[in-house]
């Protein structure tokens, strides 16, 4: 990146650069024994990697994951199939977790004060006071962690009042689940995880749920969720979603809504009244069209026991309240929607436990802050005043990955050991624990929480692996050996998930329903179409999908990682539709400045079709100061909007133009497909009267060559587009995999980002509730390839398996090859983007597929590495590869299965039964280039009784 | 020479291509005066130092290509070609012009070409040296560009034959070096002049050396002629082929608006009327500058001038062709490629080719533009101009959005891509004041058979 350095930095970089030259050479496994996960070969064999189980946890909620390491080094990350929340594939996040393990800007020493301290140091001055504390009984002690589901902390902390019987122990995450676990307080007066079971359910609504792109059970939903629709099956399911803020949910919906977030609780009552529930409710809800609602509440009674009511952790209780009654009311209860315990250790108000805490911090009755996780100062809603608060506290200590904004404001920075560096365990959204085993030892001083908790509750400096086991000897029956080891290996530890609750409704459960009456606030909180020129709005806060609330701002991949559906890179935006845009006289780029009460933040707008209007989104997550090298300095701080009593919708705010504007970084600047037919779609009923009603059979075009034979293998590829839920997992996994730069935002903006599978976003309708598509594009593997013809020194050739290959050390970098794609799927290094300097980032790269240098174009190659891995093991046996050996990275990691990779000349493979379809289609089949990689076309599923929107 | 008297005739009804009293002595004297006296002008001095800077910016430009990379251009992905290719097809095309005077007009036996053969060739070859030098500065990586050509390696790599780019190599090589030799070729009598001029030992010896003993015989004469008259036949094909050659890089793709079989003639056309407007834009200053006006004349003017008409419409005729195989293809990509050029974000440079290449040239229907210097230099500047921007919008705007919408894009030049575009032109300018200061500009010789043809019509 030529991004500009300053003196500091450059010393900063210089003496982390050193620092890491020195380490480079002596990675190593931790001492204790960990476990290969059971399908990998036995024994160390040199230059074949090893897979460990793990799990990378997200707002507290683990995903099974399997590490790669390459000579002891974590390289890459795939699914665990074992585990519930996984099934073998993975997340955004978690393909990227890689990179935060060897992110050359993490804290890598403890500092008292600024200066570089030792962790004796600190244990002696901790001691100190601990023991003054402990003669007050704790007073004044305060710990405030992260959400905790991990059973061996909880355990920890709650013996700390075992010795500090008044400490106190607080949670804290901006993106927390508050919302649905006051609802299943208000239903059933005590806190209960919902789960919900997609493989069941034939209707779903939405009520700005999320399930496909947030949540800790994402990815199960996403596989649950479209599997029940996938073309074979007898039956598909149906989705409505309302939603305020576009997300992965809304976009994949066969009925979406777009609606204000204050409005959709209206919805949500009208609705719940028309399915027997007992609620004050309007009879028709201004802005949307009664043919949607009839088809909603039809489809939902006609699946009785098999619909489902979601609604969004972000939406208030009482509408996830109303949620409850409508899945009791459909019995839908035990199955469709099963409760269990939380799986969070405490599943108190986070937002008032914070409150509380810096109210106490202010008032000087607190003496000792740990901070454990988390970034306070910086992700604190703003009204919390947390980083003043710091200040009254006569000790604070920070235990991060980086010293971040909240380390600046504490005496003590403790650097933290990454998840892949420590022992530690979990739980996943139903309670199955996984013992989250390290795959390598700390390459800094890094601990874990759990040594350090201990240090706290016992006074002693025990190892993060003794805690954890000592936690499980008790809890592991049988062999405790035995039963360890089992559960290292498979990645779960069996029986952990938690037992299905009966869940009875409160009779008083949607009583108090007066803050949002339909009679008394309706009229005044109307629908958008009255928010005129310059009234009020509403502005809602969201996750942002690449740096969540902020924790991976330094994470270069995930910056770089277009947004679903915005296309953005590296920054947030104030998000809003194009109908309010067109009113406010606004355009993409252009900087507002939003008020909430009296706080005033500028924001730069990004219009986003299918927006509620009315409304400004707003993601969490930017304009960090601390982040580090990649994170600092993009976007604009939301949490400064934020308050504690409206943590997520805040109305009333007033947005301004300001007539400065702001440059974005998209990779993709049109919307529509031009009439040209790209994405093809069908509906489920066309498709059952006529199979080929989507996909007209392209016209075979003559040759005067023969044909050649592929007598091998023939490998080919088969997406589904009905199944791409636009996630980018698949991006980040061939990221990953294939050692893809990134380029930083000024070379986005100048169209050189460099995904070698980029998913394509396009409308089609109306842009204030158009429909979505997505469209992964790999490169397309043309039997007759363009490129190859033009390419004047065979840099771009054919194999004798049909993969259309790049010789990196071969092309000259004259770039035709690229003006000849008609995909533009070739990704050229128009700068030396591989950083060859950082030691650490060499460490974490694939052993197996090069490293490009400035000047050469690279592309997908269906990750001809991993083919050749598997005709070594295949050779071996003397055999042919088997169907379903050769993973490609995208093909990994994809939580629905969209892509299917194979050999087209094994009769039997998935691939050749997935070409047999009569949705299948070559993208741009009359250039005649014989693409490899075709597509499924979209099978949608609307209401026939509904029409279309 | 039998038709000689005829021709003299015609010639006659027309305007002279030499004016003035010359004899042979008085016009050695004026034409290599310049090469041995070298009389200043300010005009050449400013010249001089202007093409010095630009060509001290194109040094720069390209150490700082090498070092950084092509980013440094405002090339992406989809536009990976822009201002370079356009660069190097439009010097190709002002080529060919040389060429076609010095060769074609030989063959056809059109005396008027005697006085600007020599410089329209030396054009020729600074211009095909700064498209050679475009496609190397365009690679990503420059320093393995001879793996381009076919040589025996150690690993028997050879180049990809089907791709145009090598085609490329063979047809600009070839050009350049037929340029070369033939230039050379009739560079030598006027050598052999110099040397015997020369007062400056030193020059003499040079000169001498590169005169390979010329002496003026009559048996010299006859193989001299006969030499230049095959070379002429060698180098006339070229005018065609060259630019045939270069538009098959964009034909051969399959991009929206490159993929098109009118290319090879189109390209020809083009070139040739870029190549006589540089002619005039640097023949109209040279003759101010040195005061040879009796030898390039207005009849030599005139007849560039029609010649550029003449293109022009051929140009326009392509343009024409192109806008209507789009919809009588009925392909879309091609009809919005079209909708797209007209309207699209590109749509300004669209109408300003129209105009410089289509409408201004319309003027030279009349005989009181043609005679018109600064007309003429103007049009010439304009038709310049808008064959560059022809170029630009062929390769740009067809790549920028070709076949899915999801990957269109932009193209914004940045400085170094004006730095290197300014900066061949700087160079070629200071290499050709280089030229008209160490080489006769206007055949010696060759001028001298017309003072005898002149003389013998008198007689």
């Amino acid at each position: 990146m030529l991004d500009d350095v300053d003196r500091r930095r450059f010393l900063k970089q210089m003496s982390a650069s050193l620092a890491l030259a020195g380490l480079g050479g002596c990675t190593r496994e931790p001492q204790e024994p960990i476990l290969p996960y059971v399908a990998a070969p036995r024994g160390q064999v040199a230059g074949e990697p090893r897979f460990y189980a793990t799990a990378v946890s997200h707002g507290g909620c683990a995903l099974g994951i399997l590490v790669e390491t390459n000579m002891g080094r974590p390289t890459k990350v795939e699914g665990n199939p074992n585990h519930p929340a996984s099934l073998g594939s993975t997340d955004v996040f978690a393909q990227a977790a890689v990179l935060d393990l060897w992110d050359p800007d993490r804290s890598q020493a403890v500092t008292y004060r600024g200066e570089i301290s030792t962790w004796d140091a600190f244990a002696a001055a901790l001691q100190r006071r601990l023991r003054t504390l402990a003669q007050r009984r704790g007073e004044g002690l305060r710990i405030l962690t992260e959400t905790v589901t991990s059973p061996t902390l909880a355990a920890q902390l709650a013996a700390l009042p075992g010795r500090f019987p008044k400490a106190q122990w607080h949670q804290y995450d901006p993106v927390n689940r508050d919302p649905a676990y006051e609802g299943t307080r208000r239903a059933f007066g005590v806190p209960l995880e919902t789960l919900h079971r997609f493989d069941r359910a034939r209707c779903v609504l939405s009520l700005d749920a999320d399930f496909l792109g947030s949540g800790g059970a994402r990815v199960r939903a996403a596989r649950d969720f479209v599997q029940f629709r996938s073309e074979s099956a007898a039956a598909a399911n149906r989705l409505y979603a309302v939603a305020s803020t576009p997300s992965l949910t809304s976009a994949f919906a066969d009925h979406a809504l777009p609606l204000r977030a204050t409005d959709i609780e209206r919805v949500a009552r009208h609705i719940a009244q028309r399915l027997g529930v007992t609620v004050a409710a309007p009879d028709a809800v201004e802005g949307v069209a009664a043919s949607w609602l009839d088809a909603c509440v039809d489809d939902l009674k006609g699946n009785r026991g098999a619909a489902l009511v979601v609604a969004g952790d972000t939406q208030p209780p009482f509408v996830h309240a109303l949620a409850h009654a409508m899945n009791a009311a459909l019995g839908n209860a035990g199955s469709t929607v099963a409760y269990v315990d939380p799986i969070v250790a405490d599943a108190s108000n986070q937002h008032e436990s914070l409150r509380a805490l810096a109210s106490d911090m202010r008032a000087g009755t607190v003496d000792t802050l740990v901070v454990i996780g988390g970034n306070p100062a910086y992700c604190a809603p703003a009204d919390v005043r947390f980083a003043e608060a710091l200040e009254k506290v006569p000790m604070t200590v920070r235990m991060g990955l980086y010293d971040d904004e909240t380390s600046a404001r504490c005496q003590w920075h403790l650097p933290a050991a990454h998840f892949l560096e420590a022992w530690s365990d979990a739980r996943t959204y139903d309670g199955s624990v996984t013992i989250v085993q390290p795959v390598i030892a700390p390459l800094y001083a890094g601990r874990s929480p759990h040594e350090l908790v201990c240090l706290l509750v016992e006074g002693v400096t025990r190892s993060g692996y003794d805690l954890v086991r000592e936690q499980w000897q008790s809890k592991l029956g049988g062999d405790f050996e035995l039963g360890w080891k089992t559960a290292l290996r498979d990645g779960v530890v069996a029986g952990t998930a938690f037992a299905e609750r009966e869940a009875a409704l409160r009779a008083d459960a949607l009583a108090d329903d007066s803050p949002s009456a339909p009679g008394a606030a309706g009229a005044a909180m109307s629908s958008a179409a009255q928010s005129t020129d310059s009234g009020p709005l509403e502005l809602i806060f969201v996750a942002d999908a690449s740096v969540w609330d902020g924790r991976h701002a330094n994470n270069a991949w995930l910056q770089e990682l277009p947004r679903p559906l915005t296309k953005l890179t590296w920054d947030n935006a104030a998000l809003l539709s194009p109908a309010l845009a067109r009113r406010r006289g606004l355009a993409n780029g252009d900087v507002v400045q939003i008020e909430h009460r009296g706080v005033r933040v500028e924001a730069p707008v990004w219009i986003l079709p299918g927006h509620a209007d009315g409304a400004v989104s707003v993601s969490l997550g930017y304009g960090r100061t601390r982040a580090g090298r990649v994170g600092d300095r993009h976007g604009f701080d939301a949490y400064a909007l934020r308050t504690a009593d409206a943590a997520w919708l805040a109305r009333d705010i007033a947005v301004r133009k300001t007539g400065k504007t702001h440059r974005f970084a998209t990779t993709q600047h049109h919307h529509a497909m031009a009439g040209r037919d790209l994405v093809r779609t069908t509906t489920r009923a066309a498709f059952r009267r006529d199979p080929r009603s989507a996909v007209e059979p392209a016209a075979a075009r003559g040759t005067l060559y023969a044909p050649f034979e592929y007598r091998g293998y023939k490998w080919g590829m088969a997406i589904d587009l009905g199944a791409c839920i636009g996630c980018n997992a698949c991006t980040i996994a061939c990221q990953a995999e294939n050692n893809i730069p990134t380029v930083g935002k000024e070379e986005v903006a100048r169209g050189r980002e460099m995904h070698w599978i980029r998913v394509d976003r396009y409308y089609e309708g109306p842009p204030d509730a158009p429909r979505t598509h997505f469209q992964p594009v790999p490169c397309m593997q043309c039997q007759r390839a363009p490129c190859e013809v033009v390419c004047p020194v065979e840099a771009s050739v054919h194999d004798s398996e049909g993969i259309n290959v790049q010789v990196y050390n071969r092309c000259v970098g004259t770039r035709f090859c690229s003006n000849n794609c008609p995909y533009k799927v070739r990704r050229f290094n128009f700068f030396q983007y591989s950083d060859e300097a950082t030691e650490s980032l060499k460490a974490g790269r694939n052993p197996e597929v090069t490293v490009r240098m400035r000047g050469v174009m690279e592309k997908c190659n269906y990750c001809l590495q991993r083919i050749a891995n598997a005709r070594i093991a295949a050779d071996k046996q003397d055999r042919r590869i088997r169907d379903g050996e050769v993973v490609t990275a995208c093909e990994a990691a994809c939580p629905t299965r969209a892509i299917t990779f194979g050999d087209l000349n094994d009769p039997a493979s998935r691939v050749n039964a997935r070409k047999a379809s009569p949705l299948d289609y070559a993208l741009l089949a009359e250039l005649n280039t014989e693409p490899r990689t075709t597509y499924t076309a979209k099978l949608r599923n609307p209401n026939p009784d509904a029409g279309e929107r | 020479m039998a038709g000689a008297a005829v021709t003299r005739n015609v010639d006659e009804s027309r305007l002279p291509v030499l004016t003035g009293a010359y004899s042979y002595a008085s016009i050695s004297d004026k034409i290599s005066d310049i090469v041995l006296v070298r009389p200043s002008h300010w005009g050449f001095y400013v010249a001089f130092a202007l093409c010095t800077a630009l060509t001290l910016l194109f040094a720069g430009a390209i150490a700082y290509l090498f070092y950084e990379g092509v980013g440094i251009w405002g090339i992406d992905i989809p536009v990976a070609w822009a201002f370079a290719i356009t660069n190097f097809v439009w010097w190709v095309g002002i080529g060919h012009a040389g060429t076609f005077i010095s060769a074609f007009l030989l063959l056809l036996r059109q005396k008027w070409r005697t006085s600007v053969n020599r410089f329209a060739e030396a054009m020729t070859i600074f211009a095909v040296a700064m498209a050679g030098l475009m496609p190397i500065l365009h690679l990503g990586r420059p320093w393995f560009f001879y793996w381009l050509v076919p040589y025996p390696d150690i690993m028997n790599v050879w180049p990809q034959w089907r791709s145009p780019l090598v085609w490329d190599i063979f047809a600009i090589g070839t050009y350049i070096i037929v340029s070369i030799v033939f230039w050379y070729m009739g560079l030598i009598p006027d050598l052999a002049t110099l040397r015997d001029r020369a007062e400056h030992r030193g020059k003499q010896i040079v000169y001498g050396i590169f005169a390979l003993g010329w002496r003026g015989e009559a048996r010299q004469w006859h193989r001299f002629d006969t030499a230049y008259l095959l070379l002429a036949g060698l180098a006339t094909p070229l005018v065609i082929s060259v630019h045939s050659v270069v538009s098959l890089d964009f034909s051969i793709g399959n991009t929206p608006g490159w993929h098109s079989t009118i290319f090879p003639p189109y390209f020809v056309a083009g070139a040739l009327f870029s190549g006589f407007a540089m002619a005039l834009t640097i023949s109209i200053p040279l003759r101010a500058i040195f005061g040879l006006r009796d030898f390039i004349t207005s009849r030599h003017l005139d007849n560039i001038a029609k010649i550029m008409l003449v293109c022009g419409l051929l140009v326009a005729y392509s343009y024409a062709i192109e806008i209507f195989m789009a919809f009588y293809s009925g392909d879309r990509f091609e009809e919005y490629m079209v909708i797209n050029r007209m309207t699209g974000p590109y749509a300004p440079v669209y109408w300003a080719v129209v105009a410089c290449n289509v409408v201004v040239p319309q003027a030279l229907w009349f005989k009181r533009v043609r005679l018109s210097t600064l007309t003429l230099f103007a049009i010439s500047i304009v038709v310049n101009v808008g064959m560059w921007l022809e170029r630009f919008m062929i390769i740009v705007t067809s790549l920028h959005r070709d076949f899915l919408p999801s990957s269109w894009d932009m193209f914004y030049p940045t400085f170094w891509d004006w730095a290197i575009l300014l900066g061949s032109l700087g160079m070629f300018g200071w290499l050709f004041l280089m030229f008209v200061r160490f080489l006769p500009a206007i055949s010696i010789s060759e001028m001298r058979k017309l003072v005898r043809e002149r003389r013998d019509g008198e007689t």
